[in-house]
């Protein structure tokens, strides 16, 4: 484990080497989440029918997704990225470690130390302020936490794959542009998972992404009663695309070009 | 018209990147891995290093397959490619050498010896707590000289280590690998295209080109294959004189010096010399074999 969690802790320092974009970054996900919130308010102002959540539930969704923005895998990390571009990914390889797990250590500091520099403030401005809810009952708190977890494992499994992917490609740019809008509108980030249309929900609800956002939203929310299940679902997608990862990276590695002599 | 031709139909050529390449280096040697561009000198390096799998043949390094047991073999070989870094580019360069410890599982104060030495001997102390991005290309290569050798490889491989730097970093790159491949004992294989780093380093010189090996032996073996030639300088004491012998060519005239070629086969050195005297007054003689750069420049020819 040793070297996985030095990745973690040394990314963790370079992010603080730059407090102006972790304060931007916390500015962007605020006004979004004011946006969106006004999108909602408009919406149930303009209907009297019964919503699948009710508005409360909605904003408190909304915030969260906001403050746990950076969890989701919805840009290839720019590191790995460049290491692809430039050649550098060569240096990987000479680590005597397990290719996968260095990259999955990547993906995991990537999502988590910029997550807990934005999360902390945001749950504070937008508890006070803005209607962000505490969970209902202790028991939806616990399986926020937990479903939490899980949404961060499928999430880095998910990155991890991208990764290997990038490998494939030359630039990786086609990749790095169509990953995150799949991610973004599937986990329910753009629209709780319970708006969509009834014909789209069996599929939206068997893909990996919605354990992303919209999982330990409705968790948190008391919208969802059963934790286990969702965890259960999150940690089976998360084991699957481990192997799909795994099995392309060590044909990657067999073909593997490097850029720039 | 290239790139949109490529849009429409790509053509595939199949190039062979090494061929009949095959070299053993024993223990503690010092060989330079020379070659024009595209001669596959980077991809004998990868293939040593365990990052390229080849088509077909057998690379042993240290009784082990690199690519087949790529972590034990990695373990074992420091790399650098002088054209990237393997520094964490936003953190002080001491950060990227605990990262390495901990990547490498290196014992602590193992980890503290080595680094203590190695940022004596590359004098790194000012630089450690500079992030990376901040460097100078020389201050650069050589914290990534000390990052690739802090778990104490057994073989050294250098890709253009001195690529881009001025003299003085050159100079100091060059100091440092000769003492580790002498106090250390580390097995150095170096590539590059300034023949200096050869010369002043290498006890040995393989030349590779379009995949092949062309030459494997001492610089003054390498010099003997291409040509047998001397070169003789001569510093005349009247500037406007001309010079000529009939066994030998005259190359350059710069003011009071003349540079003449000859074969030592045909005049020998000391009858072209009376000669010249003879005919002459000489301020000063110089005899030298033709520059290293000379002799591989005549070598790469051959290959066109």
């Amino acid at each position: 484990m040793r070297p996985y969690l030095a990745i973690l802790s040394a990314r963790f320092r370079a992010l603080l080497q730059y407090r102006a974009a972790a304060v931007a970054g916390f500015g962007t996900q605020l006004v979004w989440g004011l946006i969106r919130m006004m999108i909602f308010d408009a919406f149930y102002a303009s209907s009297a029918a019964t919503q699948p959540l009710s508005r409360e539930h909605a904003v408190t969704y909304v915030w969260l997704g906001q403050a746990l923005f950076a969890m989701l895998p919805i840009q290839v990390d720019a590191d790995v990225r460049n290491l692809v571009r430039s050649g550098s990914v060569a240096y990987e390889l000479l680590r005597p470690v397990d290719l996968y797990g260095l990259w999955y250590a990547r993906a995991l500091a990537a999502r988590t130390a910029p997550t807990i520099l934005r999360a902390v403030p945001m749950f504070v401005v937008a508890g006070i302020f803005f209607g962000l809810e505490a969970p209902p009952s202790l028991g939806a708190g616990l399986g926020w936490l937990a479903t939490l977890a899980g949404a961060l494992l499928v999430g880095c499994a998910f990155m991890t794959l991208c990764t290997v992917l990038l490998v494939w490609t030359v630039s990786g740019d086609g990749l790095a542009r169509w990953a995150p809008q799949v991610t973004y509108v599937l986990s329910g980030m753009v629209l709780p998972i319970p708006f969509f249309p009834a014909w789209a929900r069996p599929v939206v609800e068997a893909l990996p992404f919605r354990g992303m956002v919209d999982v330990p939203a409705r968790i948190y929310v008391g919208d969802i009663q059963d934790p286990l299940r969702e965890l259960g679902l999150q940690l089976g997608w998360t084991f699957a695309l481990v192997i799909l990862g795994r099995f392309l990276l060590g044909r990657a590695v067999q073909r593997l070009e490097i850029q720039g002599g | 018209m290239g790139a949109v031709a490529g849009l429409v139909s790509r053509r595939h050529r199949e190039v062979p990147a090494l061929d009949c390449v095959s070299f053993t280096i024993e223990p503690g040697e010092l060989v330079g891995y020379i070659g024009p561009n595209g001669a596959g000198k980077s991809t004998t390096i990868k293939v040593l290093s365990g990052i390229l799998v080849p088509d077909g043949g057998t690379v042993t390094v240290l009784g082990r397959v690199p690519w087949r047991e790529r972590v034990a073999h990695v373990a074992r070989i420091g790399v650098v490619f002088g054209q990237r870094t393997q520094l964490l580019w936003d953190l002080p360069v001491v950060e990227s050498f605990d990262l390495l410890r901990e990547i490498y599982r290196t014992d602590r104060d193992e980890h503290a010896r080595a680094r203590a030495e190695l940022t004596e001997l590359l004098d790194l102390g000012p630089l450690l707590d500079t992030p990376a991005r901040q460097l100078s290309l020389g201050q650069r290569m050589r914290c990534d000289l000390a990052a690739s050798l802090l778990h104490a490889p057994d073989i050294l491989f250098l890709d253009e280590p001195t690529i881009g730097l001025d003299a003085t970093s050159k100079l100091a790159v060059r100091d440092f690998v000769k003492r580790l491949n002498r106090e250390r004992g580390t097995t150095v294989i170096l590539t590059t295209h300034d023949l200096d780093d050869v010369e002043a380093l290498c006890s040995r010189v393989i030349v590779i080109g379009k995949g092949r090996i062309l030459s494997d032996g001492s610089l003054e073996q390498l010099r003997s294959g291409v040509t047998r030639e001397r070169w003789l300088l001569v510093d005349l004491e009247d500037e406007t004189a001309p010079v000529s012998d009939p066994d030998a060519t005259l190359i350059r005239r710069d003011g009071r010096r003349a540079c003449l070629r000859f074969d030592p086969e045909r005049v020998p050195a000391a009858a072209l010399i009376a000669r010249i005297s003879a005919a002459h007054r000489i301020g000063d003689l110089l005899l030298q074999p033709p520059p290293i750069d000379e002799v591989v420049a005549r070598l790469y020819e051959k290959l066109l």
